[in-house]
């Protein structure tokens, strides 16, 4: 198999999360390139949760979608440096986000408010309400936390700064 | 293996074992908890504390470099073996007894994690600027859930204080050096618990006054823990935590 570089790139670029699947693994930020030895290919990935069960799910998305386009020499590697954080989810990945229903991070984990830890304010991402309330700290998910809006009534996930 | 390798070894297993049995005790309240928010909330602080295990042992077997993966550790070895403070292995017991066990724990994990974060062994320090992210995250969690059933109605706050004189006793291990702790090949690669005995006494103390809970005084604090003497119930948690590799050895999902 001939490495094209490129190639490889735009494959592993388009690998979608499975818990929020309109996203791909580079809107997310945990994608963190690949390196090569010899012909064999391995794929960088920084989990978002140290836990985060859907990383194992991902390295098998990222080997079938590899292995369609072509290459069997892969392995998926987890690394902690650069530690993710939710700054890394592209602009992209943030519309998205919202549009599928999810709040995105209102905030910057470098903003005087997530280290001063004030309350935020979160906006319903259904009817753009500012008057909103947390019903928990924990969501379906370790990187969600559980929203109300008041205005519309509709429950909704906000991805926590993280 | 060589002496230092060993001791920095046993040192990775002791933090690992206390995130993993943590993690194994809040796993017993999935489907159980007092309502479907904390049910999830509980579980989720599991997930992070066994995704802390997971790297932790991860590690601990590339140190050891003998084909051992992550799993032979928490599945394959016997009670003596394991190194975690007894303050984990303590029961569930009631909702004020798993916040106040969690507070003690965060209270210790955060201060720990704040300085494993500039240890001279880069891997430590990667998984401490990690895992803080999540331990922050807790201590929120379950300072909040101190105050609130703390200074709650006059049962929650009775309940709050039962389970503080019952769990008092076992808060202080943490900050006693285990012997792998005093080693002195691990100067700069592991965090001297002593100094952070302060702080997390600090916040402890600060929470519980705002909870409007009295602490109490300790008359035989406990530990051993670290060095390998444990409470009965540890026996417990290993016989269901093991059972399907005791049972049907190297059987696989
Ligand atoms: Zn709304």
């Amino acid at each position: 198999m001939v490495i094209d570089k490129l190639h490889i790139e735009d494959t592993l670029k388009q690998v979608t999360d499975p818990e929020i699947p309109v996203l791909t693994i580079q809107d997310l930020g945990i994608y963190q390139g690949f390196d090569l030895e010899g012909d064999k290919i391995i794929v960088k990935i920084t989990p978002t949760y140290t836990g985060c069960p859907a990383m194992d799910m991902i390295s098998v998305n990222v080997k079938s979608a590899m292995q369609e386009a072509g290459y069997t020499n892969v392995e998926v590697k987890l690394i902690l440096s650069p530690t993710w954080t939710t700054d890394m989810i592209s602009k992209d990945g943030l519309r998205k986000l919202k549009e599928y229903g999810i709040a995105p991070p209102v905030e910057k984990t470098t903003d005087k408010s997530y280290l001063s830890d004030e309350p935020k304010i979160v906006p319903c991402p259904q009817c753009e309400s500012k008057n909103t309330e947390m019903i928990s700290h924990f969501g379906s998910t370790a990187c969600k936390a559980l929203y109300k809006c008041l205005d519309c009534k509709e429950p909704f996930d906000y991805f926590k700064c993280y | 293996m060589d002496k230092n390798k060993n001791i920095l070894l046993q040192y990775v297993l002791q933090l690992a074992d206390n995130a993993m049995i943590l993690g194994q005790r809040l796993g017993e309240l999935c489907g159980h908890g007092p309502i479907l928010e904390q049910d999830i909330a509980i579980t989720n602080i599991s997930l992070d504390l066994i995704g802390e295990a997971r790297v932790l042992y991860s590690y601990a077997a590339e140190i050891e470099g003998n084909g051992k993966t992550e799993d032979d550790y928490p599945y394959k070895r016997d009670i003596l073996d394991w190194k975690n403070i007894l303050l984990v292995e303590q029961p569930n017991g009631h909702f004020g007894h798993t916040i106040v066990r969690q507070f003690m724990f965060d209270c210790y994990h955060y201060y720990h994690l704040t300085e494993m974060r500039n240890s001279s062994d880069i891997r430590l320090a990667e998984i401490a600027k990690k895992t803080i992210k999540e331990a922050t995250y807790h201590l929120k969690y379950s300072s909040e859930w101190m105050i609130r059933l703390g200074d709650g109605t006059e049962e929650s706050h009775a309940k709050m204080q039962e389970a503080l004189s019952d769990l008092i006793r076992f808060f202080d291990e943490a900050f006693i050096p285990s012997k792998i702790e005093k080693e002195e090949s691990l100067k700069g690669i592991a965090v001297d618990c002593e100094r952070i005995r302060n702080r997390a006494w600090e916040k402890f103390r600060s929470v519980c006054e705002e909870a409007t809970l009295k602490i109490p005084e300790v008359e035989y604090p406990q530990e051993g823990g670290k060095n390998g003497l444990h409470s009965e119930q540890l026996g417990f948690i290993l016989a269901d935590l093991q059972f399907l590799q005791r049972a049907y050895p190297n059987s696989n999902w």
